[in-house]
């Protein structure tokens, strides 16, 4: 397989801004006054807002400033963390997912997550990518290779690996392992994607290609990153959200947010005088 | 210059020191290694190995006592690998992290540490005398269970631990369930971790003598165990039982039994060590 060096993110990035007015009316997501503690710790102060269906969020913001916290508490990672405090209303697709009789298992099918640094399964290939359907119980082998090839496939993955499916995960490169990663987000078919810093661990051939996969994902998914990149922040995201302190800065179109922000905080850090 | 020469002085003293220190611990061992085998290697030979102890010493063997470690190791197993693998994944994936679990850790830890006639007397008042299991196999291997489940406990959930926290994030992240997640990922990875832990903790409990005297294991049994609810012995007890004889002949039968129980344990030891290696490839 040629590793395509053009980068078709920047010619994309034109008709960004350009987003489809019928799926405007029903936010995917909605944030309501949430605020987030660990023991004492304020790491988010109240925010709101609203993330719209098939677009790329990105969260940018210094080190620290709670939004990987915001991130995972959309697919209710942060319940492990005994300190973990929340308040306020996370709704998806209207339903509030804080509720107690929401079954967190299967709201983790609607919303994968893929993580900072590439973490496969010490597994073949191919359990990989089948896990999340075995744990559902599917045992239908016909419908898992089905379905395991369609997410290597959308995660451009599969030329490189069908030859030896059953071959050790972590015997592929970083950026392989990523799109494994992401393959395997993919098979469940969730209808939102979350990534923690994706490619911070990746060189930048490997970053291209997620970010080229990033854009072609946004048809069917809707995306929300969080990056230090804000070259690959503008590149990827059609909104950006610009977290500081574990509040909410700044929340607008990607385009306007690097060319005309509306805070002076924010004009600081996308131009480098801090953070 | 003369601070620097005194440094390597003391470098090299130390250097010898420690050489010193561990010739001795290794010489001693070689020394009490090859006084066992000059003493006993003789001895053992198959009819030594199964027959039944006798008053005569070149009549007598380890069948029984040997039969009596293999059913107690057997049962010690099946109670305590369960047991103390399901407190280890307890303690470490569902228990808060809370005072209380810190102060059940420290008691695990302190239990590891309590001297093994102690759990001999609870055997013996617990499993003996209130539950009236008698001095059989089953109390015995109760016993035993209880002085190695602080051990099982604490290798369990250092081998959990030891599982990268980025997998049980992707599998949870995939809509796994706890159980799942434990079941398909953090048991096969910790696996070689705690299995090396369980046989380390039961060639503890092959080579203990205290407590199974105390729980009322046998000196003499003209058989071997054929139930749970039997009469035992052990190796080590035959074999303290057979110093204190003044005869030299079974001074010869306690070595060669010495040699046995030694070889067992250093068959489950390597047995341990492959585990832990075979695991180690797989992750890497």
């Amino acid at each position: 397989m040629e590793i395509t060096m053009e980068k078709p993110s920047i010619k994309k990035a034109v008709h960004d801004s350009v987003i489809d007015p019928s799926l405007k009316k029903i936010p995917k997501i909605k944030v309501e006054g949430v605020r987030v503690w660990y023991d004492d710790f304020e790491a988010i102060k109240g925010i709101d807002m609203t993330i719209k269906p098939n677009t790329v969020t990105a969260f940018i913001g210094p080190s620290g400033c709670g939004k990987s916290t915001f991130l995972r508490l959309f697919n209710r990672m942060n319940d492990y963390i005994d300190t973990f405090r929340m308040e306020g209303k996370i709704l998806i697709n209207g339903k509030n997912i804080n509720k107690k009789k929401v079954d967190v298992e299967e709201l983790r099918k609607e919303i994968g997550m893929v993580f900072q640094k590439p973490n496969p399964f010490p597994k073949s290939i191919y359990d990989n990518v089948a896990y999340g359907l075995k744990i559902q119980g599917i045992k239908d082998k016909k419908f898992i290779d089905e379905r395991v090839e369609k997410a290597l496939r959308q995660a451009d993955l599969w030329e490189e690996v069908n030859s030896n499916l059953k071959k050790s995960a972590l015997a592929l490169s970083g950026g392989q392992q990523q799109r494994l990663c992401i393959a395997r987000t993919l098979a469940v078919e969730p209808s939102i994607i979350l990534m923690d810093e994706p490619t911070s661990a990746l060189d930048p051939i490997s970053t291209a290609k997620i970010e080229d996969l990033i854009f072609n994902l946004k048809e069917k998914y809707t995306i929300i990153i969080v990056t230090h990149n804000m070259q690959q922040a503008s590149r990827i995201s059609d909104y950006t959200a610009f977290f500081y302190m574990g509040e909410l800065i700044e929340y607008s179109k990607t385009k306007k947010l690097f060319t005309n922000p509306d805070k002076q905080q924010t004009e600081n850090y996308i131009t480098g005088r801090f953070g | 210059m003369n601070s620097n020469r005194k440094n390597k002085w003391k470098d090299q003293v130390f250097k010898f020191w420690g050489i010193f220190c561990t010739i001795i611990g290794l010489v001693l061992l070689v020394v009490f290694i090859g006084d066992i085998l000059v003493d006993g290697v003789r001895r053992i030979d198959w009819d030594f190995l199964t027959s039944l102890p006798s008053r005569k010493a070149e009549k007598s063997g380890i069948y029984t006592a040997l039969m009596g470690s293999i059913w107690i190791l057997f049962f010690t197993t099946i109670i305590a690998f369960p047991l103390g693998v399901a407190a280890g994944i307890y303690l470490e994936e569902y228990g808060k992290k809370n005072k209380f679990a810190g102060l059940l850790e420290i008691n695990i830890s302190n239990l590891a540490g309590v001297p093994s006639i102690i759990y001999g007397l609870l055997g013996l008042e617990v499993f003996v005398r209130i539950m009236n299991l008698g001095a059989s196999v089953l109390a015995g291997s109760l016993t035993l269970s209880l002085l190695i489940l602080p051990i099982v406990i604490v290798a369990t959930r250092e081998a959990i631990k030891a599982v990268p926290s980025t997998i049980k994030d992707a599998s949870y992240a995939l809509g796994a369930s706890k159980w799942q997640t434990i079941w398909h990922q953090i048991l096969p990875a910790s696996g070689g971790g705690i299995l090396t832990g369980v046989i380390l903790a039961l060639s503890r409990a092959v080579g203990e003598t205290a407590p199974l005297i105390v729980v009322g294991a046998l000196a003499y049994v003209p058989f071997a165990p054929e139930s749970p609810m039997d009469e035992f012995s052990v190796l080590p007890i035959q074999i303290f039982n057979w110093i204190s004889r003044p005869q030299h002949g079974f001074i010869e039968n306690a070595a060669a039994a010495i040699i046995i129980l030694l070889l067992i344990t250093f068959i489950m030891n390597g047995i341990a060590v492959y585990f832990r290696n075979k695991w180690q490839k797989k992750w890497k």
